[in-house]
């Protein structure tokens, strides 16, 4: 009599028909969807999620369903329940999104407003041409020669080849030190560097010496009493003025680009024999037939000066212990500053040495 | 030196078709560097014309002027009226010509670059000139007389003839550039040789001509070795009132010298013409021998252009029994000048000793023609040669007779030769040059040459104008120039594998780059500084930085020494900035500065062979130190006010910053005291320190040397040895030594006295125990709440070990240490 009554047809439920749980789901769905804050949500998990909310409380009716019933209630209910929390946990993230992509539109800030916390410096173009020029030549193998800015006349002078009358030692207007007899000078070249190079080293030597010199020239647009130069001295077994030839044309290609290239012209260096005078190819026109005529840096020669050069003079070899029957060199020479006021279009070289900021400023840390 | 091309082409046969532009440049590639082409550009009918009559007229303003009819030729005539004959009417204002003269007449559409413009006819002085009577003025004609019109010497011309071709107006003249081994060339007889070596053309040598001689000319005594060779001729019978052929005197002015009288001009000319200066002097003005000696101290001469100049021990004479009659080699004397009434002429041509005559012209400040040859070198074998050629050309022009003597005393020094390996020129070179080519380019240059193919020697002997070949090298070149020096090819020698830039270069580098990035802009400044600039500055009157290396020849007296500190420049640099509207500006200098040995001379060494090493030493020893330093200077703000942004002004700890990071980025470190040190504040400088050695000196300027440079507000500055730095850094930096247990953070505020440095407080909390890995000092107070005499020092301190997490006990420890390190100065927990 006890058993159970399998055909026992239960009181229908209503929280639990199809079509109430339908109505429950929609409406939290609804609830979810229609939140426009994380704070509305999370109301909404409270009245459509929570222990209270309609499903939870339709749920509790479950237990008392006869078997089938209740598996398929359980499988309504929880389906329902699971589609809420996951649009509720949609909904969280898209929320979520929202509000920061509204916090950083409002953080907005207008680009162009400049920033100067961080003070900048820069470096003068005549510091770093020379470093610029060290490059070249420490890439080529070479090292760089340096001494100093006083010094011994024998050194700028006699050890050169350049006698104590010698017309060349006259055409250098020299600063002396006093006493003259103390035979100290201003270095009137970096050419005492080569002579310091081969009495302090022995061949094979192969030094670039970029460096300040000095004459006696007041200043003015086109002369300073100080300039810059850089000088090349080589000294092996077999060189010859083709490999003079080859370091100069090489040197330009790497200063001025792969077009460039140098000519020699007759001239006279007590401490080169032979000697010439460097013509660089215009770096503005390459001497184009087209464009020369017209060309303001070369003025219409399509070549502009560079520098002087030649072969060692054995005399100061000599002079400075070399063996000229076993050895034989190159050595050549050119400004520098006039290689920033002409590519710069500066047309005065006083502004080189006057400091104004805004001389220096545009060449930041290097050229 | 200035060559006229027609005369050159005279010369030699310049191919015909070979413009001046040419020739200029392949006289460049001889190593003869054209500085310019001159000519007078004056083009159109410039005229020859005979002044038919001349009318003076004069004005209101009292001025006469001329009217005149001038014959200008049947084709530019106007036809004659009743009362004119056939010619143009000219008004002029000069007075120096009468009817009947020859001038020269810019007619109407001739062009004169001198006036910059094109003769017009125009109404003027109540007439219409016709043109323009020149002058040499404004033919562009230098040297010449420019007082009035060009006045032609009578039948030199016809009315009508060219101006242009009559003065040589269309003449070409190069500038050449001559470089000192190439003296010769300082002569027509030099550059035509060239020219003729160039082309490959015959070359006739205008100096090949016999010279009679026969007996003595005029008795000479040489006493002074600088001279080698004195050469006398005498020509009587002279006729000094003739005037100089147009073409010598026009050849004379073309090569910039005045011409001047007959005599003189011929002297001038074959100067020119062969490179031998030479002398003429009125025979009946000398009295006794001529002779040759140095002067004695304080004796006088008159030269020529009329200066008295006191002589020296040093000054090479020429003189007669009365005393000095020339300075040998530079400027005849007044005494015994050529004048009209000159019949009886002795010319001298000689050799001197080339610095001999360099010196004078320098101590004399006098530079002649003459000079000009004979300080780079004459050809010795010359004098008699030139000599006959001017007393020919006297004879010619002047008349009269050439005495059949010559007086020569001395004689030119015997030619030398010079031994090459006939490759030479192709192992110097670098191009494969023929032992043919090399004969045939010696022999071009007028070597004589004895080759030996067999041996391959090539025994070069030197004409005697080429006394600057010495060496082998020297005939290279001559082959070089024949070859071409666009022939050299182009090789890139191997350089053995190099090590780079040396420590000191790469730091120095380093040190530059630092500098600006710590936002400093980088300046160059002159070095030459005086008292005013060290007093400007500050400094005591016994401050080491006084002590400069002075220059003998200063470009100003006001600032003849070489500076000891960079602050002079940084700062002259910094007022222009401020004088420039700048307000925040911060700059810096790495330079050197001189200081001075005392010591004694450098020694002057002979270069026949290598200085020992201790002979290069002394050199060195004598030399000034002259180390690299680094300064700078701030001031204004170090971040200016912005948005979201206050200003932050430099103040003084900034500039000991700089120091502190230059010596980072050197890996090293440095240590500051207290200092006085001018120009910085008494109260506001640090000494900076390199392992106890002072290096420099950074703070803030005392604002009396800021106002006194101009400069607004506080300034701050400093200055190191950066050398010294450099010198110091390590070749390896230190090895990183750092734990990864966990941090211990501990404050400290302490109570200390007033005199107690943050820095020694901190160095003692840094050394009290192991576990102390860091020590920043976060503020400092005084006032209300620290008693008098005290103040309050509150460092972060931040505790690790190497090899555990530290216990309670640990940081105990420490603590307890470090506040028993702080009451030995006094310090104690507040």
């Amino acid at each position: 009599m006890s058993a159970p009554n399998s055909d026992y047809d239960p009181v229908e439920v209503t929280p639990l028909n199809a079509a109430e749980v339908e109505r429950m789901r929609d409406e939290a769905l609804a609830a979810v969807a229609n939140t426009a804050t994380v704070a509305e949500l999370k109301q909404a998990r409270l009245d459509h999620a929570g222990d209270r909310a309609p499903l939870a409380l339709a749920n509790r009716e479950i237990g008392a369903l006869p078997p089938q019933a209740k598996k398929e209630a359980g499988q309504r209910v929880g389906q329902a329940r699971g589609a809420i929390n996951q649009a509720i946990a949609k909904r969280q993230i898209e929320l979520e999104a929202a509000e920061l992509e509204a916090t950083l539109a409002a953080e907005t800030v207008d680009v162009t407003i400049p920033s100067d916390r961080q003070a900048r410096g820069s470096r003068h173009p005549i510091t770093t041409i020379q470093d610029h020029v060290a490059d070249i030549f420490i890439a080529m193998g070479w090292e760089i020669g340096e001494g100093p800015e006083v010094e011994a006349e024998w050194l700028n002078f006699d050890a050169l080849n350049l006698g104590p009358d010698h017309p060349a030692r006259t055409m250098q207007d020299t600063f002396w030190l006093s006493p003259e007899r103390a035979a100290l000078v201003l270095r009137t070249h970096t050419s005492p560097v080569q002579a310091r190079t081969m009495l302090e080293r022995k061949p094979p030597i192969y030094i670039a010496v970029p460096g300040r010199v000095y004459r006696t020239d007041e200043a003015d647009a086109t002369h300073m009493p100080i300039f810059h130069q850089v000088e090349g001295l080589a000294i092996d077994e077999g060189l010859t003025m083709a490999h003079l030839k080859g370091t100069l044309d090489h040197f330009a290609q790497a200063v001025y680009g792969p077009g460039s290239t140098t000519r020699f012209r007759p001239s006279y260096f007590p401490f080169t024999e032979p000697s010439a005078e460097i013509d660089l190819l215009c770096y503005v026109c390459a001497n184009d037939p087209a464009e020369v005529a017209s060309c303001g840096t070369c003025r219409g020669e399509g070549w502009v000066e560079w520098g002087g050069c030649g072969v060692v003079n054995p005399r100061v070899l000599v002079a400075c212990g070399v063996d000229p029957e076993r050895y034989s060199g190159f050595a050549f020479g050119m400004g520098l500053d006039r290689t920033i006021t002409s590519r710069y279009d500066i047309a005065d070289l006083r502004d080189l040495w006057d400091g104004d900021i805004r001389f220096t400023e545009p060449f930041g840390l290097g050229l | 030196m200035k060559v006229l091309v027609p005369w050159l082409r005279e010369l030699v046969a310049v191919p015909n078709d070979v413009t001046t532009e040419q020739l200029a440049d392949r006289l460049t590639e001889f190593d003869l560097k054209l500085e310019e082409i001159l000519n007078s550009g004056v083009s159109g009918p410039l005229t020859v014309g005979r002044v038919l009559s001349v009318q003076p007229e004069e004005q209101k303003n009292g001025k006469v002027i001329n009217w005149c009819r001038v014959d200008v030729g049947p084709e530019h005539n106007d036809p004659a009226t009743e009362t004119e004959p056939a010619g143009r009417g000219i008004v002029c204002g000069a007075h120096n010509f009468v009817a009947g003269d020859l001038v020269v007449v810019s007619l109407p559409g001739t062009f004169l670059p001198e006036l910059g413009f094109e003769i017009t006819a125009r109404k003027t002085y109540g007439h219409v000139s016709d043109g323009m009577i020149c002058s040499e003025a404004e033919l562009g004609l230098g040297g010449g007389d420019h007082s009035g019109i060009i006045v032609l010497p009578a039948d030199s011309a016809q009315p009508g003839d060219s101006g242009i071709e009559v003065l040589g107006l269309g003449d070409d003249v190069l500038d050449l550039e001559v470089n000192p081994d190439r003296a010769y060339a300082l002569s027509m007889r030099g550059v035509a040789r060239d020219v003729a070596l160039a082309y490959g053309i015959e070359f006739v040598d205008p100096a090949d001509r016999e010279v009679s001689a026969d007996g003595e000319a005029y008795p000479v005594r040489v006493d002074d070795p600088a001279c080698s060779v004195f050469v006398t001729r005498v020509v009587e019978g002279f006729d000094s009132t003739r005037p100089t052929p147009a073409v010598i005197a026009r050849r004379v002015e073309q090569a910039g010298m005045r011409s001047i009288s007959l005599a003189v001009d011929i002297s001038n000319y074959v100067m020119l013409e062969l490179g031998q200066p030479n002398h003429a002097y009125d025979a009946d003005t000398l009295n006794g021998a001529i002779g040759v000696r140095k002067a004695v101290a304080g004796e006088k001469i008159t030269t020529l252009d009329d200066q008295e100049r006191t002589l020296t021990p040093d000054d090479l004479l020429i003189v007669d029994d009365e005393g000095p009659i020339g300075i040998a080699g530079i400027m005849g004397g007044a005494r015994t000048e050529i004048s009209d009434s000159t019949t009886r002429i002795v010319i001298e041509a000689a050799h001197f000793d080339p610095p001999t005559i360099a010196r004078g012209s320098r101590r004399h400040k006098l530079v002649s023609e003459a000079s000009k040859r004979f300080e780079r070198g004459v050809d010795p074998q010359l004098p008699a040669r030139a000599a006959q050629r001017v007393a020919e050309l006297m004879v010619e022009l002047g008349g009269g007779t050439i005495l059949p003597g010559l007086t020569v005393v001395g004689q030119a020094p015997a030619a030398r030769n010079v031994t090459i390996d006939q490759d030479l020129p192709t192992r110097v070179l670098g191009i494969d040059i023929s032992a043919e080519t090399v004969v045939a380019a010696l022999e071009g240059n007028g070597i004589v040459v004895d080759h030996d193919p067999a041996s391959g020697q090539i025994v070069a002997t030197p004409p005697s104008w080429r006394f600057d070949i010495n060496d082998p090298y020297d005939l290279v070149e001559e082959v070089l120039r024949v070859v071409g020096y666009d022939q050299v090819p182009s090789v890139l020698p191997k350089a053995p594998g190099g090590r780079g830039l040396t420590r000191a270069q790469e730091l120095r580098r380093r040190a530059g780059i630092a500098l600006a990035s710590f936002g400093l802009t980088e300046v160059t400044s002159l070095p030459f500084v005086g008292e005013a600039d060290f007093d400007k500055l500050g400094l005591d009157a016994d401050d080491a930085r006084r002590d400069a290396v002075v220059l003998a020849n200063p470009l100003s007296s006001e600032q003849p020494s070489l500076t000891t500190t960079l602050l002079i420049g940084l700062l002259r640099s910094t007022a222009l900035n401020v004088s420039r509207g700048h307000d925040d500006i911060a700059l810096f200098e790495v330079a050197r500065v001189f200081t001075p040995k005392h010591g004694g001379e450098a020694p002057i060494y002979g270069v026949e062979q290598r200085p020992t090493q201790a002979q290069y030493a002394a050199l060195n020893e004598a030399l000034p130190i002259q180390p690299h330093h680094a300064s700078w200077v701030m001031l204004g703000n170090a971040v200016k006010a912005g948005i979201g942004t206050d200003a932050l002004a430099y103040v003084w700890s900034d500039a000991l910053a700089v120091a502190h990071d230059l010596a980072r980025v050197l890996n090293i470190e440095l240590t500051v005291e207290s200092a006085r040190y001018a120009p910085f504040h008494p109260g506001r400088c640090a000494a900076l320190l390199l392992n106890g050695e002072v290096v420099g000196h950074a703070g803030e300027l005392d604002p009396r040397i800021s106002q006194a440079h101009g400069l607004p507000g506080r300034v701050m500055a400093g200055e190191i040895n950066l050398a010294a730095l450099i010198e110091a850094a390590p070749a390896v930096g230190e090895k990183p030594n750092f734990s990864a247990f966990p941090v211990a953070k501990e404050d400290f505020a302490f109570v200390a006295p007033s005199d107690v440095t943050a820095g020694a407080l901190s160095d003692l909390i840094a050394g009290a125990h192991e576990f102390v890995e860091s020590v920043r000092l976060f503020d400092i107070y005084t006032g209300d709440q620290v008693e008098a005499g005290k103040k309050s020092l509150a460092y972060k301190v931040r505790l690790r070990a190497s090899d555990r997490t530290l216990s309670d006990a640990d940081i105990k420890t420490a603590r307890e240490a470090i506040l028993a390190q702080a009451e030995t100065l006094g310090a104690v927990l507040r």
